[in-house]
């Protein structure tokens, strides 16, 4: 006969006490497993809300800033970069810039590291009498965007006009005159094809016709000169976005100065930004707010679980002195027909660890189905991510060892008594 | 093979004390069937509980097979009683939930003998073969003596305690027993019987009277 059948056999003998042992331990476990899971649901839970609050948030940041780069697209060129010494009111009163500065400029920008504006189009433009058409007209050369030696080349605002053609304004377009696409017109005694007129802007572009620079440059006798650089200010989040620019032109470019145009849409789409900023901000108040529930729930699991394990350790201890007080007869003739106190030792606890055992299964199972049917419900992805297995296999590993440590005192006693004691007493 | 000399023994409550073995010495051979007699509480049981190893001496020697029991420590004596003692306690101390072969292969617990064979001989001989499977709670009192007898001999130990083996018995139980224990003392085991039935006495080789704690006639 081996030890295992004398403690099999005990247990079936006292079927009673020894399931109160494994519902002990069962408990313990179940407390264990149940508040683990719940935590972790609720963490993934939180991660699941919160990961789709923040792509509704990036979604809805995404069409913001193309809404914006959509504004301040329509709004063409919103940054003029000026000679130094044009005087602004002479610049709003005539509708053009009146002073120029070297067409150089534009290259020393776009060979600069800029970065609060893009899209550079150097001009030269007029207001001038057009002889031919007998009234007022705003000549404006162009050779196209001059792209920045440090980004990526990007789609431009507007097409470089080749010699010899010219794009008109609206209101030319509809001039009495005849100004159609395809059309010849003599400009300065210069002939031009009209390539395409424009739709009404209900600005000075209305009245404006845009020809090559080097042909205006000749014809205006402004060579190698400009009277503006246009540009478009990026969409960078700045607490004062046009100081900046003026104090990044103003360390490149020196002896020129800058004016903005469009303030309006600018500051619909600065709205626009602080939206975004108010939902990003929303997101991490919502983050921060389950955290802090996550941790409450925490801590009172840390409090609870150790405290369920406690009671049941002590409930395992009063068990299974109980149970050697009902055995103690029995523990006597063991030790008289042999028994050493170790192996007393082994069949006591030895029923401690088969407690143990069950009551962890029982207790896992118990745990894992009341966790999944007091928490948040998940996804089948968030529940591939639970990573359950750790923890079940700690809770069944501490199972037996809680079973047997909580036992071991009475029993460590038990087998250190003289067996003459319990047998005389008879 | 049993040996006490000059064994005292007193049990102490407080102020209270009595003296249960009063400077008693006696010798066992081999083969030989010794009963001890006398009156309740006159120290019988504390005379067979230290020539066990059961109950250590306030002063005294007890050896058995030239080993002083005292000498060993608790689990060293454990495993020596296993190999050289046998016990038959008048309560019978039967294991409540061990079958009838299971109590008897007891002993080879510490052993790890194949004790089957022999525990099945056994009962055979004590005509409990039918019993086998049986809880002690199932037998009676005579089946219950005769299966604490058989688990005694499983390790055919060369001495054989019996306190009141025939007690609660009785007279065809009690004759079976005797006839048992005089068997196993015949195959050269020395045998000590304490009993307060002098028909039991009568079966011994040799008989010796113990009052107050202290042995009158050998």
């Amino acid at each position: 006969m081996k030890l295992i059948t004398l403690v099999l056999c005990e247990i079936r003998h006292r079927f009673t006490s020894f399931v109160l042992t494994v519902l002990s331990v069962a408990v313990a476990v179940a407390a264990f497993v149940c508040s683990y899971y719940l935590l972790r649901t609720d963490e993934l839970k939180t991660e699941e809300l919160l990961t789709a609050r923040q792509q509704e948030v990036e979604d809805a940041g995404s069409k913001l800033e193309d809404s914006m780069r959509k504004i301040t697209k329509g709004l063409g060129f919103n940054i003029l970069v000026l000679p130094g010494d044009q005087d602004l009111g002479e610049l709003h009163a005539e509708g053009t810039p009146t002073t120029s500065m070297p067409e150089a400029y534009v290259t020393k920008l776009a060979s600069s590291k800029i970065v609060t504006i893009n899209h550079l189009l150097p001009i030269v433009a007029k207001k001038i009498e057009w002889p031919e058409m007998n009234r007022s007209v705003i000549v404006t050369g162009t050779r196209g965007e001059v792209p920045l030696a440090h980004r990526a080349l990007k789609k431009p605002l507007q097409d470089a006009v080749p010699k010899g053609t010219m794009i008109v304004g609206a209101e030319l377009g509809r001039a009495k005159d005849g100004v159609a696409v395809g059309t010849k017109i003599k400009l300065m005694d210069r002939e031009f094809v009209v390539t395409k007129i424009h739709e009404e802007r209900g600005t000075a572009d209305d009245i404006t016709v845009w020809i090559n620079l080097a042909e205006a440059q000749e014809m205006l006798k402004m060579q190698n000169l400009v009277n503006a650089i246009l540009a478009l200010e990026c969409n960078c989040a700045t607490e004062d976005r046009v100081a900046e620019i003026r104090e990044e032109i103003a360390a490149i470019l020196p002896g020129t100065q800058i004016v903005e145009r469009g303030p309006p849409a600018l500051a619909r789409a600065e709205a626009r930004n602080k939206a975004k900023e108010t939902a990003v901000a929303n997101l991490a108040a919502a983050k921060a707010g389950r955290k802090t529930i996550h941790d409450q729930r925490a801590k009172l699991a840390a409090v609870l679980v150790p405290l369920i394990v406690i009671i049941a350790a002590t409930w395992i201890a009063l068990l299974t002195l109980l149970n050697i007080r009902q055995r103690r007869s029995e523990i006597g003739i063991l030790r008289a027909i042999g028994l050493g106190s170790g192996q007393i030792l082994r069949v006591l606890l030895g029923k401690a660890a088969i407690a143990g055992v069950l009551g962890g299964l029982l207790g896992l199972a118990i745990g894992f189905f009341v966790g999944r049917g007091l928490g948040d419900p998940l996804s089948a992805e968030a529940a591939a991510g639970l990573g359950m297995t750790g923890p079940f296999l700690v809770a069944l590993l501490a199972a037996p060892v809680l079973s047997v440590l909580a036992g071991w005192l009475p029993a460590m006693f038990a087998a250190k008594v003289d067996p003459a004691t319990i047998l005389s007493g008879s | 093979m049993l040996s006490l000399k000059d064994v005292t023994r007193v049990y102490r409550e407080g102020r209270l004390s009595v003296t249960a073995v009063n400077n008693a010495s006696l010798t066992v051979g081999k083969g030989e069937f010794v009963a001890v007699t006398g009156p309740s509480g006159c120290g019988k049981s504390t005379l067979l509980l230290t020539a066990g190893g059961l109950l250590a001496p306030d002063s005294g020697v007890v050896t058995v097979n030239e080993t002083d029991l005292y000498e060993l420590t608790p689990d060293s004596r454990s495993q020596f009683r296993n190999e050289h003692i046998g016990f038959v306690f008048q309560e019978l101390h039967l294991v409540p939930y061990l079958t009838v072969r299971h109590n008897v292969m007891a002993p080879a617990l510490v052993s790890g003998k194949a004790a089957q064979d022999r525990a099945i001989e056994l009962l055979d001989e004590f005509g409990l073969a039918d019993r086998l499977s049986h809880l002690p709670e199932k037998l009676s009192t005579g089946e219950r003596q005769r299966t604490a007898l058989a688990r005694a001999m499983l390790n055919e130990p060369s001495l054989l305690l019996a306190d009141e083996p025939t007690g609660n018995l009785d007279a065809e139980n009690s004759a079976i027993v005797l006839r048992h224990l005089r068997a196993f003392a015949d195959k050269g085991a020395a045998v000590l019987l304490v009993t307060h039935d002098p028909i039991a006495a009568e079966q011994a080789d040799r008989r010796i009277t113990i009052r107050d704690g202290v042995i009158e006639r050998l």
